[in-house]
């Protein structure tokens, strides 16, 4: 459609133009055969330079970088897939290392542990046998010292009852019947005393 | 002479007079546009192939990008076969865009707007595709003017419509490329004239106009290149690998 509007468009221009320009009026020039061989001629020689040009000298060297920049990067990625292989690799190691050493580090920690527990315990087992033997004989000393504590009151007691006696009436009374008069005493009154 | 909207394809001579026996093969217009052109193509193409950079520049990215174009243009209509027919093609293709370029400029010629250019091209291309047909399938090469598959009655209508449209080729080849070129420069210089006789007033609209067909004519010029290629590279199909 809009090639059919152009070309009647033309068709009108040109009958418009010979109306305006009736003078000269020449046609098509392409028509004129005045300088075809001359247009053949010079379209063959450019041409054919141009063709041998670019067929000999330009399009293999363009092929031939279009050609080695295909290789280069085809090589590049396969170093550079190389390259990721190895990392990977090395990092496989690495976390190897890494998870060894963890591992290592743990059983350390737990063997120090153990020995330290263990350390603690035999110390403590010792004390606390000292501590038992200590109580245990602070305890025996305690249960001697309670047996003859009533014994050693009741001497007071009929050292200061015969003293006392003495000088307060004067007379020499015998020890024996104040003895029996402080068992009978403390006898009575030990319970109050020492009682457990 | 400015006004008439042939004038632009008119033909003169640059320089003296020469003449080899009876021929006139004075230097013209028209020779000094396809020595611009070829001059122009080398140029820029030996540019674009000095350096071989994995990143390219623009002038090494034009050329590899055309060299690929046509070289994808090529693989994609006449397979692989057609490999060595690719300089021939490639530097046709470039030909024809950069005279048909070079006649987008105020003031030139388009060397491609005259029909015994595009004749003598569509000619060569002719009867190189017909010789080529013929060295590699000899006279099997006749079995193109005669498909598979029709009735027998109507055999010798086929055949003979099949070779007027094989003769009609390289005419319709050299047309279509010469009266694109030809319409859209002629329409161009209408519209121009039609901005000066309107004027202040009246120019505006054809002057719009000239600016769209400024860019239509760019698009015709590379379409045509590219058609005329193409087409070239159709015809080299049927001669190597005779589908018929």
């Amino acid at each position: 459609m809009i090639k059919k509007t152009y070309f009647q468009l033309i068709f009108f221009s040109f009958f418009f133009i010979k109306e305006a320009f009736a003078a000269e009026s020449g046609g098509m020039p392409q028509l004129n055969p005045e300088f075809w061989i001359s247009q053949i001629f010079w379209l063959v020689l450019t041409f054919g330079i141009m063709y041998l040009v670019l067929s000999k000298l330009i399009l293999p060297k363009i092929s031939n970088n279009l050609e080695t920049r295909k290789s280069q990067i085809l090589e590049n990625i396969e170093a550079a897939e190389k390259q990721r292989e190895d990392s990977d690799a090395k990092l496989k190691e690495y976390d190897e290392i890494i998870s060894k050493s963890k591992l290592e580090a743990n059983s350390i920690f737990n063997q120090a542990r153990e020995k330290a527990i263990k350390d603690i315990g035999a110390k403590r087992e010792v004390l606390d046998k000292q501590i038992d033997n200590e109580i245990a004989e602070a305890e025996k000393e305690i249960e001697a010292l309670r047996k003859n504590a009533p014994d050693k009151i009741n001497k007071i007691a009929i050292e200061t009852s015969s003293e006392l006696l003495q000088k307060l009436i004067g007379a020499e009374v015998n020890n024996s019947s104040i003895s029996a008069i402080v068992d009978d005493l403390s006898k009575r009154n030990g319970d109050k005393y020492y009682g457990n | 002479m400015a006004a008439n909207p042939m004038s632009q394809f008119d033909v003169y001579r640059i320089g003296p007079e020469i003449k080899v026996g009876a021929f006139d093969i004075s230097f013209t217009n028209a020779s000094l546009f396809m020595i611009l052109s070829t001059v122009s193509i080398l140029f820029i193409f030996n540019l674009g192939s000095k350096k071989s950079s994995i990143l390219p520049n623009k002038i090494q990215l034009l050329a590899e990008l055309s060299y690929t174009f046509v070289s994808k243009m090529i693989s994609d209509t006449a397979g692989s076969k057609a490999k060595p027919y690719f300089a021939f093609i490639f530097s046709l293709f470039m030909f024809v865009l950069f005279c048909n370029m070079f006649g987008m400029i105020p003031y030139t010629f388009t060397v491609t707007s005259h029909i015994i250019v595009t004749f003598v091209l569509a000619a060569f291309i002719f009867i190189g595709v017909t010789v080529i047909g013929f060295i590699k399938h000899g006279f099997g090469y006749l079995k193109l003017f005669v498909p598979s598959g029709v009735p027998a009655v109507l055999l010798p209508l086929i055949v003979v419509i099949e070779i007027i449209s094989y003769l009609s080729r390289p005419i319709s080849l050299s047309v279509r490329l010469f009266a694109n070129m030809m319409a859209g420069h002629t329409m161009m210089k209408v519209f121009g004239g039609f901005v000066i006789s309107l004027g202040i007033i009246g120019g505006w609209l054809p002057l719009s106009f000239s600016v769209a067909l400024t860019g239509l004519e760019i698009l015709v010029a590379f379409l045509q290149a590219y058609v005329f290629a193409i087409l070239t590279c159709i015809y080299l199909n049927d001669a190597l690998n005779l589908h018929h």
